[in-house]
């Protein structure tokens, strides 16, 4: 099969491009780590580890670029079996923290089986909508649908907000791709529109007390700095503090001195931003905006559906986690918990974003068979 | 096959979409961009501030205070190292819980954290200080809940400890926090809510040199409020120390002399004013005072019926009884109403109207005149020349010796006691003076009432031939910054308008109560002695012999006294309370001091100042009237 055949002329300068690109935010990433924790005493500090998730995220990164991404394709249903299987463990025994169960334990670390689980849908989704038909409001919006749901409820049930607006956002992305026409999507934004009040009714209803008090704390900051509005506040003072050029390295003193919660996983884009000023910041977004765009290249350039289907999942996944993160850090979004991907500590974001990555780049590697 | 792709319309459809992915990535990220931009451009300098506030704190440094030490360089105060605990209130999440954690782990009652953390200068963002003086135990114990305990602060610090225990503590007094009415005086302004500032004797009164400079220290503080950090440092100046003119070996053996009993001994240096000993009993320990008490506590010693706050050589308003004659004895002679050889009929009574005024011997002295009133202290001679002086002849003769007015001591609160006089009366009491009540008044009763130290200061005077010292207990101030020591020159208080051959007899007489007057119990192997005993009746009805008054009503024993009477070096006065007559009771224990004053500084014995640290000069001998 002529699209069996793999470019044998290695890798190329598009490759080390987006490699590089790679490198170079997962550098930042580890810096900040380390710059927001190197004070801290233990063992086995989070920068340390943070390279750990690299180095086995590099190993899913090979595995999911050296294989076959049809028969990885061919693997995405049972595999997302086995992640709904994981999502319903972790709601029964997880490791909880902060009113939330998301993590199974596994020896000294958590795994989070929903952080796989975006890539997962992106896979059966990828799949679907490349072998089925595709004609019919049926076929094209609600069997998909139905996929996504278990997994989606699953996770809100955990509750966790921000990977339920990733699978969210995969899913639209995905309903996109395949062309839903715009007169189907005027209608969907029409009963979206119509049907929120009563969906925030439930949702609200439905929301832990820490989420409604992030909700308001987004709403209005300032109104307790000690309480509810304290990480969104925090953030927007570290972020603000940085000015043009930063503070320096370790010179974050919001996050230095703990005024910044989490400032090595979700808040690390504050870390960074407080120590390196808004230069820094924008050499940042110029680093993600020209992974992306690679990204968006390999999508362009896909030889076939499933491959484009692939493409465009993953960089619609990153793309809506690096925007999210770095609004929800700014202030401009309610904090909702997801990781900016390839900076945020975390191993099973790490591992997954590299694995995504890793599958892209098979998506590109394949393209160039058909010119022979 | 080839074209399976490529010739798929969905997938051109598909990428083509890709367009709007990213169009629309385009457009949120430059919407995230101006979002940084405003919070780090336009808006970065108001967050910048924020994040100063946020990490810095400004935590004062408290200054030790001032060492004390006596005449010899015998430390009476210093600062033992203790722990102290802060709250900032800016960095407490939950202050009701943090309150009742503290009560808790520190068994406080929470009221009075509540009122300490809502009182004081300063924002939320200046640490208000809990408790001081915490044990080991409980500085540990908070320590190891410190990440349950947002915002709050152990600090080590200096405290005041005295190492003598109750020894001096009238004089030394006692420190305690500044309390808010004195935070609202100019004299306190440097200061905050939880410095330490002298409350009571010397402490109080050189507060100002003792207590040093605070000094300053930004910390940076994580979001806990706890200390990562110091950055600037604006270091603590010490206090100046005190350098005292007691003599602490003595003033110990004159608080002992005193004992269980109730009074003061007053012993000073009546050639440069310095106090050696003044002793008041009961007294207290001030480490005890200088900790915080609880209200029970501070109710239950200032209501003790004995008042050991009290410190009753300076404060102790006695009538000076007998030892009043040394003045009257000045005051007859000077004014001219008689000579040393005026003869005075006594029979053990004097007749004034229809009142009869008894003598204190029944049956009367016979015929005497000055020397010999003095030596038994006829109290019949003193009527008759009070009665021919009048009032106002002896009011002025004792104020000339200090008597009415505060002797200047360092000592806060100085009481001044009452020199009767027509107008005295007449403004104190809007009445006329009675002829009658200048009887009284000649014996040392009636309205007279003297401070034990104003006593000792008049024999003081008669010993240093009517020049009046003012008597001092602080000789010099040392600044510890620079090591400069500010010397206290003695200062003349006044001089008394006697004749030197007035002087002359008066201490002869004086002498003679010693070896063979009233006092006789005074007499020492080791010193001529000089002085005058007293017996203060106390207002109560006498019947009765003495032991069956009950011994609140029963009178106060004084002995004032001088020695060597040649060259004298010690003045001192006794007051013993309700112990009953002068010359067994008193008299004793102002010889006791002496001897020990004697055998400690033997050069005394030869005209030569007692010395010790102070290196001051005695007044100079031109300030003294020609003999």
């Amino acid at each position: 099969m002529i699209d069996r055949v793999i470019d044998s002329r290695g890798l190329d300068s598009f490759d080390l491009r987006f490699m590089g690109l790679i490198a170079v935010i997962l550098s930042v990433g580890v810096l900040s780590i380390y710059s927001v924790t190197h004070s801290q005493d233990t063992a086995f500090p989070f920068y340390l580890k943070q390279l750990v998730w690299i180095l086995l995220g590099t190993v899913a990164f090979l595995v999911m670029y050296l294989s076959d991404y049809h028969k990885i394709a061919r693997l995405a249903y049972p595999t997302y079996a086995v992640i709904l299987i994981m999502l319903a463990i972790v709601l029964f025994m997880g490791k909880s923290s902060r009113g939330a169960q998301r993590w199974i334990p596994i020896g000294p670390f958590a795994f989070q089986p929903s952080e796989f689980a975006k890539l997962v849908l992106v896979l059966v989704l990828a799949n679907y909508y490349s072998r089925a038909s595709r004609v019919g409001w049926l076929h094209r919006v609600v069997l998909p649908g139905l996929i996504v749901l278990p997994g989606l409820l699953l996770i809100l049930k955990q509750p966790d907000l921000g990977s339920g607006l990733s699978f969210l956002a995969v899913y639209a992305a995905m309903l996109l791709m395949v062309g839903v026409r715009s007169k189907a999507l005027g209608i969907i934004l029409l009963l979206s529109v119509m049907l929120f009040p009563f969906v925030w009714e439930m949702v609200w209803a439905s929301l832990h007390d820490y989420q409604r008090e992030r909700v308001m704390a987004f709403v209005d900051p300032d109104y307790d700095p000690g309480g509810k509005g304290y990480h969104a506040l925090q953030s927007r003072i570290a972020i603000g503090s940085g000015e043009l050029s930063g503070k320096g390295l370790y010179g974050g003193t919001q996050s230095q001195l703990k005024f910044l919660p989490e400032g090595h996983t979700d808040f690390v884009f504050a870390v960074y931003a407080e120590e390196w000023g808004f230069v820094g910041v924008l050499v940042l977004l110029a680093l993600f905006i020209a992974l992306i765009w690679v990204s968006l290249e390999i999508a362009a350039r896909a030889k076939d559906t499933l491959g484009a289907l692939l493409a465009a999942g993953i960089v619609a996944m990153l793309c809506f986690c690096v925007v999210v993160n770095i609004g929800m850090t700014a202030g401009m979004f309610p904090i909702v918990g997801i990781p900016l991907p390839l900076v945020s500590y975390g191993g099973s974001a790490t591992i997954m974003t590299m694995a995504s990555l890793g599958l892209l780049l098979n998506v590109k590697r394949r393209r160039l068979t058909l010119f022979y | 096959m080839a074209t399976v792709g490529f010739n798929d319309s969905d997938l051109l459809d598909l990428q083509r979409r890709l367009v709007i992915l990213r169009v629309g990535l385009l457009l949120v990220v430059a919407l995230l961009a101006l979002r940084l931009w405003h919070l780090q451009i336009r808006e970065g300098p108001y967050y910048r501030d924020l994040s100063e506030n946020n990490r810095t704190r400004s935590v004062v440094l408290e200054p030790a205070r001032g060492l004390i030490f006596d005449r010899n360089g015998v430390l009476l105060a210093n600062n033992v190292p203790s722990f102290a605990l802060y709250v900032t209130l800016e960095d407490v999440k939950d202050r009701q819980a943090l309150v009742a954690q503290l009560a808790s782990l520190l068994s406080l009652d929470p009221d009075v954290i509540q009122k300490k953390l809502s009182t004081g200068k300063g924002g939320k963002l200046q640490p208000r200080k809990v408790k001081d003086r915490l044990t080991l135990r409980e500085a540990t114990l908070i320590e190891s809940h410190r990440l349950d305990l947002p915002g709050v602060m152990i600090q080590v610090e200096s405290q005041r400890n005295y190492p003598a225990g109750d020894v001096a503590a009238h004089l030394l007094g006692y420190v305690g926090e500044v309390s808010a009415d004195q935070l609202e005086k100019p004299d306190f302004a440097d200061l905050h809510q939880g410095s330490i500032v002298g409350q009571y004797g010397v402490e109080k009164w050189f507060d100002r040199q003792v207590r040093g400079r605070a000094g300053q220290k930004s910390v940076e503080v994580d979001a806990l409020g706890h200390e990562k950090r110091a950055i600037v440092s604006d270091k603590p100046l010490a206090g100046d120390d005190l350098y005292l003119t007691i003599d602490a070996k003595l003033q110990k053996i004159a608080e002992d002399l005193l004992g269980e009993e109730s009074g003061a001994i007053v012993a000073l240096d009546p050639t440069n004013g310095d106090v050696l000993a003044m002793a008041s009993r009961p007294g207290f320990d001030p480490n005890v005072l200088s900790k915080e008490l609880t209200n029970k506590q501070w109710v239950e010693i200032v209501q003790n019926e004995r008042r050991p706050l009290n410190n009753r050589a300076t404060q102790g308003q006695y009538p000076p009884g007998s030892t009043f004659k040394v003045v009257m004895a000045a005051a007859a002679l000077e004014s001219n109403t008689v000579t040393p050889s005026t003869m005075v009929r006594c029979n053990g009574g004097y007749q004034f109207g229809n009142r009869l005024f008894h003598d204190w011997k029944q049956g009367g002295h016979g015929s005497v005149d000055m020397n010999e009133a003095l030596i038994h202290s006829c109290d019949v001679y003193f009527y008759t020349v009070g009665q021919r002086m009048g009032i106002d002849t002896i009011a002025e003769y004792a104020k000339q010796f200090g008597l009415g007015q505060e002797t200047g001591v360092e000592l806060p609160s100085e009481r001044v006691g009452i020199v009767p006089s027509t107008a005295w009366k007449q403004k104190a009491r809007n009445q006329p003076w009675y002829p009658g009540e200048t009887i009284s008044a000649a014996i040392g009763q009636g309205y007279v009432t003297v401070t034990p130290l104003q006593m000792a200061s008049v024999i003081g005077t008669v010993a240093n031939d009517g020049v009046s010292i003012k008597p001092r207990l602080v000789q010099a101030v040392m600044n510890r910054t620079t090591g400069e020591r500010a010397e206290f020159p003695p200062t003349v208080r006044g001089k008394v308008a006697v004749k030197p051959a007035t002087i002359a007899l008066i201490k002869a007489a004086l002498a003679d109560v010693v070896t063979k007057g009233t006092a006789t119990r005074a007499k020492s192997s080791l010193v001529t002695i000089g002085g005058k005993t007293g017996t203060a009746q106390t207002a109560a009805l006498r019947t009765g012999p003495e032991k069956d008054i009950p011994k609140k009503f029963r009178d106060h024993a004084w002995f004032v006294a001088f020695a060597p009477v040649d060259a004298p070096r010690i003045a001192v006065a006794v007051l013993a309370e309700h112990m009953g007559h002068g010359g067994s009771a008193a008299a004793p224990l102002a010889k006791d001091v002496i001897e020990a004053y004697v055998k400690t500084y033997p050069q005394v014995l030869q005209g030569v100042p007692a010395g010790g640290r102070a290196k001051s000069p005695a007044v100079p001998v031109d300030a003294r009237p020609k003999t």
